[in-house]
């Protein structure tokens, strides 16, 4: 879902830059705060393993492809704030180096995956699993859940988008219709990669997952800082 | 945290982070190295509607359309595998510096002011 420059005009895109702008500098100051000496690399390798399986397109449906976005794979191992982070970073990586999503249109796609998908799918996270019960096999179902509609949730940042300033003139409904329907089939890759790849992290160090942590230690009493 | 065992807890911990981070690094050199070249090559999902809806012709080429790396590929490169097995690796290598870099600083506590 990475954005070429030319769909949407100038004006919009200056407005979503200015928004991410924000977003990212407050993640900044968030993650500050969320990461310590003992995360920070899971959050590095997390953005690694982003980059890499985003080359990875899988076919959906005939001549469609998708690939992981990552935004809850990152939220569920190292919280959202560093998610963010992560994911601007990987976007970044991709539009400078490698042509992938335009410059100008980078605001854009931060919104969309950085934070919209980040903080949705965190959102949606926490519902499920706080109605499952307090194991490891539920965190990898919420995180499943929380991926699957995480990515028509960031089809539909777009169309926002598409609706706020597009450059064509087809219908909005028509754009909207055919982005969701695209993506929730999208999102039932990223759902099994991410229940996947975070029930291999929780069988190997859940100390360092943010959504098993922060799930079980409640009552602890937290360090002020 | 847990005073008394915490000399034990930190030997077992250092092993495993070393191992669980070379595994992590390895696996997603795999992926962007190797596994890439079998990727799929239809558009993805904006692409794709872009197409059958028809707004895909007001997308403008990237600005850094002819750079070395451009579209998962290598300059120079002939052989298809070899050039986004290689552009893979470099942008693994590349995020690794910037987010390990990045992260680590973000999360640098300061314990007395200067550093």
């Amino acid at each position: 879902m990475h954005i070429p420059d030319g769909f949407i005009d100038p004006q919009t895109s200056a407005i979503f830059a200015g928004i991410s702008a924000v977003g990212v500098a407050a993640a900044l100051k968030g993650a500050r705060s969320q990461l310590d000496e003992k995360t920070a690399p899971l959050a590095g390798l997390t953005a690694v393993f982003i980059f890499a399986v985003q080359m990875l397109n899988f076919p959906v449906a005939a001549g469609t492809s998708g690939h992981l976005l990552g935004a809850v794979l990152a939220t569920v191992l190292v919280g959202p704030w560093a998610a963010t982070l992560a994911l601007t970073v990987v976007l970044l990586m991709q539009a400078f180096l490698f042509a992938d999503g335009g410059l100008t249109a980078l605001g854009l796609s931060v919104f969309n995956m950085s934070i919209l998908a980040v903080w949705a799918g965190y959102a949606i996270f926490l519902l499920v699993r706080k109605i499952l019960p307090k194991n490891k096999a539920s965190v990898s179902a919420a995180a499943f859940v929380g991926a699957l509609l995480s990515v028509p949730i960031a089809a539909a940042g777009f169309t926002l988008q598409y609706a706020m300033g597009a450059t064509a003139t087809f219908s909005t409904s028509t754009v909207l219709s055919a982005m969701v329907g695209t993506h929730v089939l999208i999102g039932i890759g990223e759902a099994i990669i991410t229940g996947l790849t975070v029930s291999a992290v929780l069988a190997s160090r859940s100390d360092l997952v943010y959504g098993w942590k922060n799930n079980k230690q409640k009552l602890e009493i937290r360090s002020a800082s | 945290m847990a005073g008394k065992t915490i000399s034990r807890s930190w030997r077992f911990g250092v092993l495993a982070n070393r191992k669980f981070y070379v595994i992590g690094f390895i696996v997603s050199l795999f992926l962007a190295g190797v596994v890439s070249f079998y990727a799929s090559s239809s558009p993805d999902g904006l692409e794709k509607v872009a197409e059958d809806i028809g707004f895909i012709e007001t997308a403008k080429d990237h600005s850094n359309v002819d750079g070395a790396l451009a579209d998962y590929g290598v300059k120079g490169i002939e052989n298809e595998r070899t050039s986004v097995g290689v552009a893979g690796v470099i942008g693994v290598i590349g995020t690794a510096v910037v987010a390990g870099i990045g992260f680590k600083l973000i999360a640098r506590k300061p314990k007395k002011d200067g550093n």
